[in-house]
């Protein structure tokens, strides 16, 4: 197999995608707790996310989904418990030791987190820059491939405070691309676009999925797209998840409170 | 009310960031491109507003020393009072409280946003340090255009007293330069620029700490950016004091 140019000189880049990387699960994640305050946002968090599997994480808003996400390359650090990636703990590095996971694990924020300063050829360039010897006849190339994956070819001139919504979330999308990686976490990622965007943002996901193979895991409170993307789907509910397993599992489910958060019913405190 | 806690606690995490921005200043690769940036919209920038306040600060230092004493004759002393006060005091502080207001209210208002629209993460989770990206850049170009700016104030002031002296005070042009290099030492200068580069670390650093912990969005950023104006005139201020007699102790 012909490694990316960005990844062939870095062993820990080529880590998950060397031969002898043959163990099934990709993270292991165990006994997560995380507090603000007196509240216990995570509680006791255990599961399992399989290498190349898309894992779509569920929950209502507030429910700790993002802040699951960041512990997932070490944006955020738990209280307790640990965050196994391909056999290292990331709760346990530094900020300067995270660095060479982070290269591996793209991170698509919620608001699309372009810089503002930057028009959209330097934001797709600058994680090539920092972090590859490409010289710019080949960033340039680079950065109208990632464009074209997500169907804005010719959009590099234009400054984010120009693009919609929905654009900006494509362009993050090429940007989180940019270094090649094998892990991709999308925080909300259809959160305030109409359903016709929210439907094109979830074919990109779903064959950024297939085309690269990469792990994704997407924490969303759309379902839609949650089906659309997911192999597995997670419930987030009070710290822990009431459930985890396929579509087929998750349709005959008998848990209370998942099923009443897929079938939208509200919850006797919400109602009251 | 004051909390004590919560003022260690900040200031813990000032002397962190202090160490990992003067870390990351010595440590490779120096992102020069950045920092000449950041000295053109520090140093260059600032110029108008610098030169501004000690011009008419110099004029109006002139007319007060003649105005005040005129039975004794000060007039002929204008030169040495114009060039010790700006030098030696009002043109750091100044300069330090007019720049410093707009520059670190700038560097809060910039890393705020950045901060609550979840771009500074972005740049963590790219595998990028902030610290090195943002806040170097920052300190670096304050560290080096405040004293410029101080002693291009200075200069201005002094030029500003000069004028006063000539058009409205009849002193003569060739009798002010004189008083004002006889009696301006290398230690009046020293003290004023040695006084700079402190002010220029407190300015960068509070607008940048406030900036990296903005929080609540828009609101956050604008009471972040109004405590950056406050602290770093305060810590000005205060500083100047101990500077001050530090300065004349080491002289």
């Amino acid at each position: 197999m012909t490694l990316p140019e960005t990844r062939r000189e870095d062993p820990a880049w080529t880590a998950d995608t060397r031969p002898e990387a043959t163990d099934p699960v990709l993270y292991r994640i165990r006994g997560l707790v995380m507090s603000y305050g007196e509240h216990r946002v995570l509680d006791d968090l255990s599961f399992d996310i399989r290498r190349g599997e898309c894992l779509a994480v569920l929950g209502r808003s507030g429910s700790g989904k993002s802040v699951l996400l960041r512990q997932l390359n070490g944006l955020e650090a738990p209280d307790e418990g640990t965050v196994e990636f391909d056999g290292t703990d990331l709760a346990a590095l530094s900020e300067y030791d995270l660095f060479p996971f982070r290269r591996r694990i793209a991170m698509l924020f919620q608001g699309g987190a372009l810089f503002d300063s930057m028009d959209v050829y330097e934001n797709i360039a600058f994680p090539m820059r920092e972090h590859t010897d490409l010289d710019d006849v080949e960033i340039a190339a680079k950065v109208a491939e990632k464009l074209g994956m997500v169907h804005l070819a010719g959009i590099e001139a234009k400054m984010p405070a120009d693009l919609s919504g929905g654009m900006k979330k494509r362009v993050a999308l090429a940007r989180s691309l940019a270094l090649d990686p094998t892990t991709v976490l999308f925080d909300e990622p259809t959160t305030g676009l109409d359903p016709v965007t929210s439907a094109t943002i979830g074919r990109l996901i779903r064959s950024v999925q297939t085309r690269l193979g990469v792990t994704s895991v997407v924490v969303t409170h759309d379902i839609v797209l949650a089906r659309r993307v997911g192999d597995r789907v997670a419930f987030l509910h009070e710290g822990r998840f009431r459930f985890l397993g396929d579509w087929a599992e998750a349709e005959a489910s008998e848990d209370e409170v998942f099923a009443g958060f897929l079938a939208g019913r509200e919850e006797e405190d919400d109602a009251a | 009310m004051l909390d004590p806690l919560a003022l260690a606690r900040h200031t813990g995490s000032i002397a962190i960031l202090t160490g990992r921005a003067f870390v990351g200043l010595v440590r490779r690769p120096f992102e020069l491109g950045l920092w000449t940036e950041q000295m053109e919209q520090i140093g260059v920038r600032s110029l108008g507003v610098a030169g501004i306040t000690t011009i008419f600060t110099g004029m109006v230092l002139a007319l007060q020393t003649a105005f005040s004493l005129p039975s004794l004759g000060v007039k002929y002393y204008i030169g040495a009072v114009v060039a010790k006060s700006l030098v030696r005091e009002l043109g750091p502080v100044l300069t330090a409280l007019i720049v410093g207001g707009r520059i670190g209210a700038g560097m809060t208002a910039e890393l705020g946003t950045m901060k609550v629209t979840e771009q500074i993460d972005a740049l963590r989770s790219m595998a990028s340090d902030p610290v090195k990206k943002l806040v170097v850049p920052k300190l670096a170009a304050t560290l080096v255009m405040l004293p410029a700016l101080t002693v291009i104030g200075d200069f201005l002031g002094v030029l500003g007293g000069l004028f006063i002296a000539v058009v409205q005070l009849d002193v003569s042009a060739g009798f002010y330069i004189n008083d004002v290099t006889t009696s301006l030492t290398l230690q009046d200068v020293a003290s004023g620029v040695g006084k700079a580069f402190f002010f220029a670390y407190f300015i960068a650093i509070i607008g940048c700490y406030n900036g990296l912990n903005a929080s609540g969005g828009a609101d956050g950023v604008g009471r972040a950016t109004t405590d950056t104006v406050v602290e770093a005139a305060i810590l000005i201020l205060v500083s100047d004091f101990f500077l001050t007699k530090l300065f004349y102790l080491v002289a």
